[in-house]
C-alpha cells in the first residue's frame, strides 16, 4: 500500500468514526436527559445531568405509572410474535399453493396480493377500523387477523419468489411416496422455506412492532401498544411531562437494541433479502 | 401438484385470503365506494357523486399545500438519502478497519419506530432552535428540514446495506479486468459499479420513494403538522380531514384515493424509468 492510499483510508476511517458517533448521539442524549428533572430538558437538553438536575429513576417510575408501559409492553408482545406467526404459517401456505397450481384463481390471488402492497394505509384505515369493529376483531386476539390481512401481500409475494427456485421433483417424490398435500407441504417443503421464513418474520416483525395507526384506530382506546403508549403522553401541547416522555422513549428503544444485538446478522441480511425480492 | 383437489387448495389458501377479503379487499372497495357518499358511519352513506373531491381540493387549500410539501420532501429525500447511502457503501466495501462496526452503528435507527423516532428528533431539534427563541413548530420549512434530517437518520442505514449487497456482487472478474485495462478509479465508479449497482438502485428509489409518499408516524410526532398544518404531509392530512371534524369523512375518504391514485402512479412510473435502466450482466 502505498502511502497515499494509507492517508485516504485513515481519513476515511476517521470520517465514518465521527459519523457513527453523529448517529449515536441522538439516542445518547435522550438517554441521559431521561435521568434530569421534567424542567430541566426542554431548556438544555444537550447539559449532562448535574447534581441538581439528576433524579435517579423518577422519570422512569412516573413514566410507566402514566402510560401503563408495563402493559403496552405485554401488548405490543402478544400482537407481534402471535401476528408474526401466523403470517409466516399461513402466507408460507397461500404462496406454496398458488405457485405450484398454476390457475386462473391463482394468479387472480397473486396480482390482488401484490398491487395491495402499493396502497396505502390511510385508503382503508377508516372502513377497515369499522369491519374490525362489526367483526369484534377489536381486540389483541382479533387485530392477528387484521395483521395477517395487511401483511400477505409482502410476505405471499417473498415467499413465491422463493418457492420458484425450489425444484418440483422433491414434491413429486412426496406424492409418490403416499404423502398428500398437507403432508408434503409440512413436512418436505415447510422445512426448505426455513432461510425465508426468517426474511418474511423480520420484515414482519420490524413493521408490527412499532406500527402505530393500525392498533390506535382498532384497539387504542382499550388496549395500548408500546407506539400508542408513547403518543398518549404527548396530550395538550405544553402540558407535557418531559421527564415521563424521555424515560418512555428509552423504553421503547430498548427492547429494540436487544432485538438487534442478538440477531444482527439475519436481521440485516434477512432486510436486504426482503428488499431485493420486493 | 397442479392436480390438487378442491379441498386441499381451499386449505392452503383459505386463511390468508379471508383475512386478506377483511383486512384489505372489502375495506378498499368499500373506501372506493365510500368515497363518492356522505356519511358519519358507514350504514348512514348517502350518494353525492363528486362532491368530495371537488371538495377536497376547493373547501381549503390544506390538501394541495400537502401535496406540495410531500412531494418537495419525497425529491429532496430521496437524492439525499440515496447520495448518502451509495457513499458509505462505497466507502464500507473497501475494507477499511472497523467497517462491521460501522455498519451496526449506521442500520440501527432504521428498527426504531416512527413515533419513537419523531419525538426523539424533537428534543434534538428544538434543543438547537431554542438559542434563536423558536421551535420546531415555528415554522413549516423548520418542520420540513426537520422531517429530512430525520428520514436521512432512519433510512440511510437500511439503503447503505442494499448497495453494499450489490457493490458485493459484481463479478471479481470484472473489477480485474478493468483495473488490467489501466482503468483509474473514477472510471472504475463510472463505468463498472454506477450501471452493476442499478438494480439496488431501482430498489433504494423505489423503497425511499414510497417511504417518503407514505410518511406518517414521523410526520404526527414530530410535528403533529404544525404550524396550522403547515408541515402536514398527505397521510396526515388525510388523517386529521377523517377525524380532526365530523361531516368530512367523505372528503377524507375521496381525497385518500386520490392519495393512492398518486401513490400508485408515482411508484409505477419509477420502477418503469429504473428497471430502464438496469443492464443485463
Amino acid at each position: 500500500m502505498t502511502r497515499q492510499q494509507r492517508l485516504r483510508d485513515g481519513l476515511s476511517v476517521a470520517l465514518l468514526a465521527l459519523l457513527a458517533v453523529l448517529y449515536l448521539a441522538p439516542i445518547l442524549i435522550v438517554l441521559f436527559n431521561s435521568f434530569k428533572g421534567r424542567f430541566f430538558i426542554s431548556d438544555a437538553p444537550f447539559a449532562l445531568p448535574t447534581a441538581q438536575t439528576f433524579v435517579g429513576l423518577q422519570n422512569y417510575v412516573s413514566g410507566i405509572a402514566k402510560t401503563g408501559f408495563l402493559q403496552a409492553f405485554g401488548y405490543s408482545l402478544f400482537i407481534t410474535v402471535f401476528s408474526v406467526a401466523a403470517i409466516i404459517l399461513f402466507t408460507s401456505m397461500t404462496a406454496w399453493c398458488i405457485t405450484r397450481v398454476t390457475s386462473r384463481v391463482s394468479s387472480m390471488f397473486y396480482y390482488l396480493l401484490v398491487y395491495s402492497m402499493i396502497v396505502p394505509f390511510q385508503m382503508v384505515m377508516f372502513t377497515m377500523s369499522k369491519m374490525a369493529n362489526v367483526l369484534h376483531l377489536d381486540n389483541p386476539v382479533g387485530i392477528i387477523v387484521l395483521y395477517l390481512g395487511f401483511g400477505a401481500g409482502l410476505s405471499v409475494f417473498v415467499f413465491s419468489g422463493f418457492v420458484k427456485s425450489i425444484p418440483r421433483e422433491i414434491e413429486e417424490a412426496a406424492t409418490i411416496d403416499g404423502c398428500n398435500p398437507i403432508q408434503t407441504f409440512f413436512l418436505v417443503v415447510f422445512p426448505i422455506l426455513k432461510p425465508i421464513y426468517i426474511t418474511v418474520a423480520i420484515l414482519n416483525t420490524m413493521w408490527i412492532w412499532n406500527d402505530y395507526l393500525l392498533p390506535y384506530l382498532v384497539i387504542g382506546s382499550n388496549y395500548r401498544t408500546i407506539p400508542i403508549a408513547v403518543q398518549y403522553l404527548q396530550g395538550g401541547y405544553g402540558s407535557r411531562d418531559m421527564g415521563a416522555m424521555m424515560a418512555m422513549l428509552v423504553l421503547a428503544i430498548v427492547p429494540i437494541i436487544v432485538f438487534y444485538f442478538t440477531s444482527q446478522r439475519s436481521i440485516i441480511e434477512g432486510v436486504v433479502a426482503g428488499a431485493v425480492k420486493g | 401438484m397442479q392436480g390438487m383437489p378442491k379441498r386441499f387448495y381451499a386449505f392452503f389458501t383459505l386463511p390468508t385470503m379471508v383475512a386478506f377479503a377483511i383486512a384489505f379487499l372489502i375495506p378498499f372497495l368499500l373506501g372506493i365506494y365510500l368515497s363518492f357518499t356522505e356519511f358519519t358511519t358507514v350504514t348512514d352513506a348517502r350518494w353525492v357523486g363528486l362532491s368530495n373531491y371537488i371538495r377536497a381540493f376547493t373547501d381549503d387549500r390544506n390538501f394541495l399545500n400537502a401535496a406540495v410539501f410531500t412531494v418537495k420532501f419525497a425529491l429532496v429525500s430521496v437524492v439525499l438519502i440515496n447520495g448518502l447511502a451509495f457513499a458509505l457503501a462505497l466507502l464500507l466495501t473497501r475494507k477499511l478497519r472497523g467497517t462491521n462496526l460501522f455498519r451496526t452503528v449506521f442500520f440501527m435507527p432504521n428498527l426504531i419506530g416512527g413515533i419513537v423516532l419523531g419525538y426523539v428528533w424533537q428534543l434534538i431539534i428544538n434543543g438547537v432552535l431554542i438559542n434563536f427563541g423558536v421551535d420546531i413548530t415555528f415554522s413549516a420549512s423548520y418542520g420540513f428540514w426537520g422531517l429530512v434530517v430525520l428520514m436521512n437518520w432512519q433510512m440511510v442505514g437500511y439503503m447503505m446495506v442494499i448497495y453494499i449487497a450489490g457493490l458485493q456482487a459484481i463479478p471479481t472478474e470484472l473489477i480485474e479486468a478493468a483495473k488490467i485495462d489501466g482503468a483509474n478509479p473514477r472510471q472504475m465508479l463510472t463505468w463498472i459499479k454506477i450501471p452493476l449497482v442499478m438494480p439496488a438502485f431501482t430498489i433504494c428509489t423505489f423503497l425511499t420513494v414510497s417511504n417518503s409518499f407514505k410518511l406518517f408516524d414521523q410526520n404526527l410526532s414530530l410535528t403533529g403538522g404544525a404550524p396550522a398544518r403547515g408541515s402536514a404531509m398527505l397521510a396526515l392530512d388525510i388523517f386529521s380531514t377523517f377525524y380532526g371534524r365530523t361531516g368530512y369523512e367523505g372528503v377524507g375518504q375521496a381525497k385518500a384515493v386520490v392519495f393512492f391514485l398518486f401513490v400508485a402512479l408515482v411508484v409505477l412510473l419509477q420502477l418503469r424509468y429504473s428497471r430502464g435502466r438496469e443492464v443485463e450482466n
